[in-house]
């Protein structure tokens, strides 16, 4: 990622301009990753150079709103159903993600977080593999290493288990309804009871 | 196929407050596999270990151990199975306080009518593969929860397990006692029998060569069996 994943992702819920991009990009990632207009502007010129987005005319403030091509809603398809391999992460990408595919229509958010969760036990397991097979003293600072792979594979897949069940937990605004808080103790679903 | 469940359910309870803790499972475990199972408390885990240990019946579907339907043997046939070809770790460890360590661990075979010389005899051997070949005679109380942990697994493998079943049974132990039981548990399969983990620690199923993911009863996800090492590190070249 991917500037150019996280606007297609926000176009996903409709039209929008420069500006509002920027702002709705900010509120999604919880202000962990700023973005100045700058960048704004020149990925969606490099997004409507590769087809995925279109621009619309002006509207009376003169902004111009940008809306998702067929191609580009199949290129947010495949990002959402694609594990982020671990070994060219940038660093939050992930927590982008989810927090993305939270507010985007249309995306199994529990099925991202699934699709994640295998891909990095899928890692665990042959770091582990690898592990089993250097018992030689000398491999030391091999297993070392190896440890801190397994770490920080492990950490991950504690912190999907803690977006899951906050998941569970969690009723998307509705838009029609008034803005009072809904109590805490509201929650029917008693699956968030059996979760840990 | 050691174990096989073939589109297995299991609801407990009736009408309103029926609680559907499988719907649908099929699994296969082969010798010398070892498959672990995640998935949050409540999504089924132990219910389906259950029901591979003839512990437990399907409300539908069927359990076969070694090609035989678990549903089709009688009470004698099922217990005898149990005793003799299933082995299983659960997390409290169920220890007899007034029995030794090799005395509990020969425990299932004496139940099972074999003599109680031969039965020590296979006991002992258990004991040396979980490394407490010299705490044989102690007493539960006399050991460390490390090592009455192993005394329990020394239990499940006794004889010729072909099927051990292991519910959390890394539960309380520090991460280094947790490992040294995986590896057992790896040890026994890699020497040909079938095994089941249930786990919610991801370090401790990345042992297995497969992880089945359960929720609400279901089996979501599965990682492919796990390939050649090489080809990881070629990835991080
Ligand atoms: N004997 C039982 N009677 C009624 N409900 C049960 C019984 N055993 C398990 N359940 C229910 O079945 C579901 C699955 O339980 P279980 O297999 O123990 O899950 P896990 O081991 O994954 O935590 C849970 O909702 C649990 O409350
Ligand atoms: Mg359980």
């Amino acid at each position: 990622m991917s500037i150019r994943h996280g606007l297609l992702a926000l176009l996903e819920r409709g039209p929008m301009y420069g500006y509002q991009l920027r702002a709705a990009f900010e509120e999604s990632t919880g202000a962990t990753w700023p973005l100045n207009i700058g960048q704004v502007y020149t990925t969606l010129s490099r997004l409507e150079r590769d087809g995925l987005v279109r621009p619309l005319p002006e509207n009376d403030g003169g902004q111009r709103p940008y809306e998702l091509t067929d191609l580009g809603r199949a290129e947010i398809t495949v990002w959402f159903v694609t594990p982020i391999s671990r070994t060219d992460r940038p660093r939050d990408e992930l927590a982008i993600k989810l927090a993305l595919a939270l507010t985007t229509p249309g995306v199994d958010v529990r099925a991202v977080v699934q699709t994640q969760r295998t891909a990095t036990i899928q890692t665990l397991q042959e770091l582990t593999r690898l592990k089993s097979r250097s018992d030689e003293p000398g491999d030391l600072s091999w297993r070392l290493i190896l440890d801190a792979m397994v770490f920080q594979a492990e950490s991950e897949v504690r912190w999907l288990d803690h977006c899951e069940a906050s998941l569970v937990r969690y009723r998307p605004p509705d838009p029609a309804a008034p803005t009072t808080a809904a109590p805490e103790g509201a929650d029917t679903d008693d699956r968030t009871e059996a979760n840990r | 196929m050691i174990l096989e469940l073939r589109g297995v359910h299991r609801t407990h309870g009736t009408g309103e407050t029926a609680v559907h803790a499988l719907r649908g499972v099929d699994l296969g475990v082969a010798p010398g596999e070892l498959v672990a199972v995640m998935g949050p408390s409540g999504s089924g885990k132990s219910t389906l270990l259950n029901l591979a240990g003839g512990l437990d019946s399907p409300s539908q579907g069927a359990v076969l151990v070694e090609g035989e339907v678990l549903g089709d043997l009688n009470r004698k046939q099922l217990a005898r199975m149990r005793r003799r070809h299933v082995g299983y770790v659960f997390q409290d460890l169920n220890l007899l306080a007034s029995l030794t360590a090799v005395e509990n661990a020969a425990l299932p075979l004496e139940l099972d009518g074999m003599s109680v010389r031969k039965a020590r005899k296979l006991a002992e051997a258990a004991l040396d593969e979980v490394g407490l070949a010299d705490l044989a005679k102690r007493f539960p109380d006399e050991m460390s929860g490390g090592q009455q942990q192993r005394v329990a697994i020394a239990r499940a493998l006794v004889g010729e397990r072909r099927l051990v079943l292991a519910d959390e049974p890394t539960g309380a132990l520090d991460s280094a006692t947790g490992e040294a039981v995986l590896r057992l548990l790896r040890n026994r399969v890699d020497a040909g029998s079938a095994g089941v983990l249930v786990t919610h620690e991801a370090r401790h199923a990345a042992w297995a060569d497969r992880v089945v993911f359960l929720r609400d009863g279901v089996v979501v996800d599965t990682t492919s069996p796990v390939g050649e090492p090489e080809q990881l590190l070629e990835a991080k070249a």
